[in-house]
């Protein structure tokens, strides 16, 4: 099951990306999320391992992640160690003067075969909802942030 | 390595592949069927041996157990080891019992809960066993582990802490009429550590003798509540009496239990 979900911040694509790449952050806009332990460091970057679990149906389903690519400001990707196999990736591009567009991507497969491919159609309505609140309150974090950091300069 | 030295044989049928793999048939039944909800996954210490304490219910399909088995496969990975300790008569159950076998379920012995110990697994175990399993239906919201305490020994003997696991709705699933202890003493089953034979109201056979044939359980719904770790020793002193940790454990899980309850508005719907 492949998902995607894009948004435009209005926030350069540093800002976004800092507040993306700071692990302790995730839990504030990363939606259904039940688990979140990051294994070393809170500045994310390649090789860096979190185990994440995320509330699905009757379980809360996830796996020891590892960021396998990190290019600053640009693109994060992680794939899974162990538990669900998974793929994602946060994308973040320019869209003009102080404005990113922000794409969140996510591949899953769970285990089994067919049943496992019927699993994956009836979880994607619970974690296609996940995904798209999570941009969202990644867009209200860090615009609120902006704002705020606006107002402290004018102040 | 020679099998003294590696773990013990009984350990070996369990299987996480084969877990993994019919983890989607699990989340497909806990999910659709029961809407099942498990709690405080969190409580349970991310490492080490650890005595899940349950109260046992849904007759001999216990789904509350796989729906539990389930969350903490999710939760944990299946690559943690985590046993069940179940009837002798379950496991030798053909077709279920390989499959239980392959889940990490083994038979309940003191011997064998202390060998998965030993080897840092989680264990699940049922106190109340088969007599708690088959309590009558309106006795749903009833912990009741009939005065055993194997369970206390074996945490204090091992220094394992004990997590309670507290389940509402899988007795519900059945209605059990009566356990029939009486009839069972008669016939004389006490001698294969069967106390009951319990009369319940079943789909789609009606009412039936004993839990022995397969059954569709009513489409109940299950919560669990994982609570917080009971270190025995801390809390008790070295030496703790087993009356009073019984009454600790049983009593802090009954309250758990009437919290769910009072949760419930219906039967069966939840």
């Amino acid at each position: 099951m492949r998902l995607e979900e894009c948004i435009e911040i209005r926030a350069p694509r540093d800002e976004v990306w800092d507040f993306i790449a700071d692990a302790d952050n995730h839990p504030l806009f990363m939606a259904g999320l039940t688990r979140w332990d990051v294994k070393k460091g809170k500045h994310l970057k390649k090789g860096s391992r979190i185990d994440m679990r995320m509330s699905v149906g009757s379980a809360q389903v996830g796996s020891l992640i590892e960021v396998v690519e990190c290019d600053a400001p640009a693109d994060m990707a992680w794939t899974s160690v162990t538990g669900i196999d998974q793929r994602g990736r946060w994308r973040l591009r320019e869209r003009g003067d102080n404005c990113t567009k922000v794409s969140l991507r996510l591949a899953y497969q769970a285990p089994g075969g067919i049943l496992g491919w019927v699993v994956d159609q009836i979880a994607a309505r619970d974690v296609r909802r996940n995904v798209r609140r999570s941009v969202e309150a990644l867009k209200e974090q860090v615009e609120s942030g902006v704002e705020r950091a606006r107002v402290r300069r004018a102040g | 390595m020679a099998r003294d030295e590696a773990l013990p044989e009984l350990l070996d049928d369990r299987d996480p592949d084969y877990i993994r793999d019919t983890l989607p048939l699990a989340w497909l039944l806990a999910t659709l069927w029961h809407r099942a909800e498990v709690r405080g996954l969190d409580n349970i210490p991310d490492d080490g041996p650890v005595l899940l304490v349950g109260n046992h219910s849904g007759g001999n399909t216990s789904p509350d157990s796989f729906a539990f088995s389930l969350a903490f496969a999710s939760y944990f990975g299946v690559e943690r080891r985590f046993h069940q300790l179940a009837h002798k008569l379950v496991i030798a159950s053909p077709g279920i019992g390989a499959f239980l076998k392959k889940h990490g379920t083994i038979e309940a012995s003191h011997a064998n809960a202390e060998k998965a110990l030993d080897a840092g697994a989680a264990v699940l175990v049922y106190p109340g066993g088969d007599w708690e399993v088959h309590r009558p239906s309106w006795q749903s919201g009833r912990v009741d582990f009939a005065g055993r305490t194997g369970f206390l020994k074996l945490a204090i003997r091992t220094g394992v802490p004990i997590v309670p696991v507290v389940s509402i709705g899988g007795q519900e699933t059945l209605f059990v009429l009566t356990r029939g202890e009486a009839l069972s003493k008669a016939l004389g089953l006490h001698r294969f550590r069967l106390k009951v034979l319990p009369v319940s109201l079943v789909i789609p056979w009606g009412v039936t003798l004993g839990d022995f044939i397969p059954r569709l359980p009513f489409p109940a719904k299950l919560t669990t509540q994982v609570l917080p770790p009971i270190d025995l020793r801390e809390k008790f002193g070295d030496d703790p009496d087993l009356d009073e940790a019984y009454d600790y454990v049983t009593g802090t899980m009954q309250t758990t239990l009437d919290a769910l309850a009072d949760e419930r508005r219906f039967p069966v719907l939840g």
